[in-house]
């Protein structure tokens, strides 16, 4: 594909180009949505499109005016805080309990492995939908419906699936001989966990957290039944926003939240070329 | 010097036999795998099965009828709805007594709200009679039936009691008769007439809306995964970024860029009208109709799609294609009878991926499909949180989840969730 042969025939070259014209399109089609909401975000109008002033590149089509409107709203204030009181602790919980299960399930000898997997897959399988009434009715019952450890805990049991999946990816090239090792240099197993194996599969707990911060961070449909008022996060809020009157602060929610996506994303893929690298697994 | 020619089992280093020893350790390796675990499949089992199930559950839970109106159900056994008649002077009196007690509690309410799901009109028979009743002196104010009637017509109504006597038992089929568009009528279940069918409609359009976002998102998908796939390790790594921000960028962000630029003055009607492709006076309708559904689902789920495609199409060897061709197969030949074959387990992995992910949206319909364009998660929301018939909820939850774990079993069985990769 890099390159064609010089022996292509008219058909052929004609093909190989509309080929990367159709990919190029789906790529456009992939990323432009999220690219047009950054300028939108400084439109100094409160329209949702290019305003003349914008399109002639004058200064004067452009301003702050909605980021200064974040963060000196009060309700998209107290959402962004809630958000990041709730995902962080959220991550802890699925990080700490997902771990564990990920080395546990990832001994040679585990009995009923494929169905402890299964279950601990499905959050990320079962309609969020289903999830969220399924949660509302029950922390209903014990009392945690509309409190802040609900929300966290029905947060951690989304994120749960992400942490498994990551971390046990990491521990199929984990050698497993070096434990053994570090038993046998006399270590025992708590040490040999923190010393020897948590540094090597750290990258991967890392992403697996992320992952599951992400989820938390962008989750909307159980927070709206699991939570009340005062747990109002940030996807909440835009979630009221753009069903009731869309107000352009949201632009600039979006692109702040798109930068933060932006890390996040180039965290992970740091991590995951550092591990493929350490392995030997990297071509480049 | 060991006696190595002792007959006898093989002892370990303690003296127990070896075979003993080894089913110990392994014993022990398991235990202690199942320890590590245990914590997690606790907490999953209490903070997710468990309202799960419990949601499931009340989708043919139905002791209500049962609890308000204890000594009508009792005195309804008797009574054959076959025959036309009108119950007895006791099950009006046993009714006249039930209501007295559930008026001053204020559960008449609720348990007329429960029959009025599958009888409309009993509602407002039981709120109207409630008030009446409660200052009647049971033991000297009979007969109760003229009295009830005089009140409410409806208690004339055979029907009112039929539906009665059909939801008196603790469980139901009649939330899941209700889903799927159907209705205990007096000889069993019945399909509902045509102008109240609205819940296989929807299951109906969320199938259908489904497949036609899986399969757009394999025919945009398809081209991408195979140019990453084939281009340098570093170029491929570059392009394939543009396909993970997409898949880390926040739903809401993504869904609320394309509520923006679907809109009737937004961008992307502005530059067609700016083109000259669409007259100004007739801009294009692209947001609260199907349309906007499936443009913005294809694009929240099309990441979901190129991953698992470009994974297997990475491990597929060029020169396979290179030996097809130089064996005298045209390059569509060489695609389709030697390629495509191959990639065939990334598309179904993809596409069961999407699929499973598309029946159960939530947010993007909600906000970008207007009324045309909603999914049946839409409605179960709907019935959750705002009619309050909890059972009809629960029980098209109970459809969606089964379609659901359907297709998990099979992605299962075909991918394996141990490979699922994220990014």
């Amino acid at each position: 594909m890099s390159a064609l042969p010089p022996y292509a025939t008219v058909g052929q070259r004609t093909w190989h180009y509309t080929f990367r014209v159709i990919c190029g399109l789906v790529f456009f089609f992939l990323i432009a949505p999220i690219v047009v909401i950054i300028p939108l975000s400084f439109n100094a109008q409160d329209f949702f499109t290019f305003t003349p002033e914008m399109l002639r590149l004058d200064p004067e089509g452009y301003s702050l005016k909605h980021y200064r409107d974040f963060f000196n709203n009060d309700s998209w204030q107290s959402a962004m805080w809630n958000s990041l009181k709730i995902a962080p602790m959220a991550t802890i919980v699925s990080v700490t309990f997902g771990t564990l299960a990920a080395i546990g399930l990832s001994q040679p000898h585990v009995p009923f492995r494929r169905a402890i997997m299964a279950i601990l897959i499905s959050p990320m399988i079962v309609p969020l939908i289903i999830s969220a009434a399924g949660m509302y009715f029950f922390y209903s019952r014990i009392g945690l419906q509309g409190t802040y450890i609900g929300v966290v805990l029905a947060h951690a049991a989304l994120g749960i699936p992400f942490v498994i999946i990551t971390v046990t990816a990491t521990l199929v090239g984990f050698d497993r001989s070096l434990t053994r090792a570090a038993a046998n240099m006399g270590a025992d197993p708590v040490t040999t966990f923190f010393r020897v194996q948590m540094p090597l599969i750290l990258p991967g707990v890392i992403s697996g957290g992320l992952f599951a911060f992400i989820t938390s961070f962008d989750e909307v449909v159980v927070v709206l039944f699991v939570g009340s008022a005062g747990q109002k996060t940030l996807p909440w809020q835009m979630f009221i926003g753009l069903r009731e009157q869309i107000s352009p602060t949201i632009l600039a929610v979006a692109t702040i939240l798109v930068a933060i996506s932006i890390m996040l994303l180039a965290t992970v893929e740091m991590l995951r070329r550092r591990s493929e690298r350490l392995r030997g697994m990297s071509p480049g | 010097m060991t006696d190595i020619s002792q007959s006898g089992p093989v002892l370990a280093a303690d003296g127990t036999p070896l075979k003993r020893s080894l089913s110990r350790a392994l014993r022990m390796q398991k235990l202690r795998a199942l320890m590590l675990i245990a914590p997690l499949l606790l907490f999953i089992l209490v903070t997710f099965i468990l309202p799960v199930a419990d949601m499931l559950f009340r989708s043919v839970e139905n002791r209500i009828v049962q609890d308000t109106l204890p000594r009508t159900v009792e005195a309804l056994a008797d009574w054959d709805p076959a025959s036309g008649q009108l119950p007895e002077e006791a099950v009006f009196a046993a009714m006249a007594a039930d209501l007295q007690i559930a008026a001053k509690e204020k559960t008449h309410t609720r348990v007329a709200k429960r029959l009025n799901y599958e009888n409309p009109g009993v509602s407002s028979v039981f709120r109207k009679s409630g008030r009446k009743v409660g200052k009647w002196d049971l033991a000297t104010d009979g007969p109760f039936r003229e009295k009830l009637i005089e009140i409410d017509d409806g208690w004339g109504d055979v029907e009112l009691w039929r539906t009665i006597k059909t939801y008196s038992g603790s469980f139901t089929s009649g939330y899941f008769l209700n889903a799927v568009d159907m209705q205990l009528g007096a000889e069993g279940p019945e399909i509902r007439p045509e102008n109240e069918r609205i819940y296989n409609t929807m299951l109906v359009r969320t199938m259908r809306m489904s497949l036609i976002i899986t399969f757009s998102c394999i025919l945009l998908g398809y081209p991408v995964a195979w140019i990453l796939a084939n281009l340098p390790a570093r170029k491929a790594n570059l392009l394939l970024i543009l396909v993970l921000l997409p898949f880390w960028t926040s739903l809401l962000v993504r869904t609320s860029a394309w509520k923006i630029l679907l809109q009737q003055q937004g961008v992307i009607n502005d530059t067609l009208v700016w083109i000259g492709l669409v007259d100004d006076a007739n801009r294009l309708v692209l947001i609260n109709n199907e349309l906007g559904t499936i443009i913005a689902m294809t694009h929240i789920l099309l990441p979901f799609m190129i991953l698992p495609m470009y994974s297997v199409m990475q491990t597929i060897n060029p020169s396979y294609l290179r030996a097809a061709k130089s064996l005298g197969a045209t390059d569509w030949t060489a695609f389709w009878r030697v390629y495509f074959p191959q990639t065939v387990p990334g598309i179904g992995a993809g596409s069961i991926l999407v699929f499973i992910l598309a029946v159960g949206y939530y947010i993007t319909p909600a906000l970008v499909g207007g009324t045309k364009g909603t999914f049946i998660s839409n409605l179960i929301a709907y019935h959750i949180s705002t009619s309050g018939n909890w059972g009809l909820g629960a029980a098209l939850g109970a459809i969606l989840l089964a379609v659901v774990l359907l297709l998990y079993w099979v992605y299962d069985k075909v991918v394996g969730i141990d490979n699922v990769k994220l990014g």
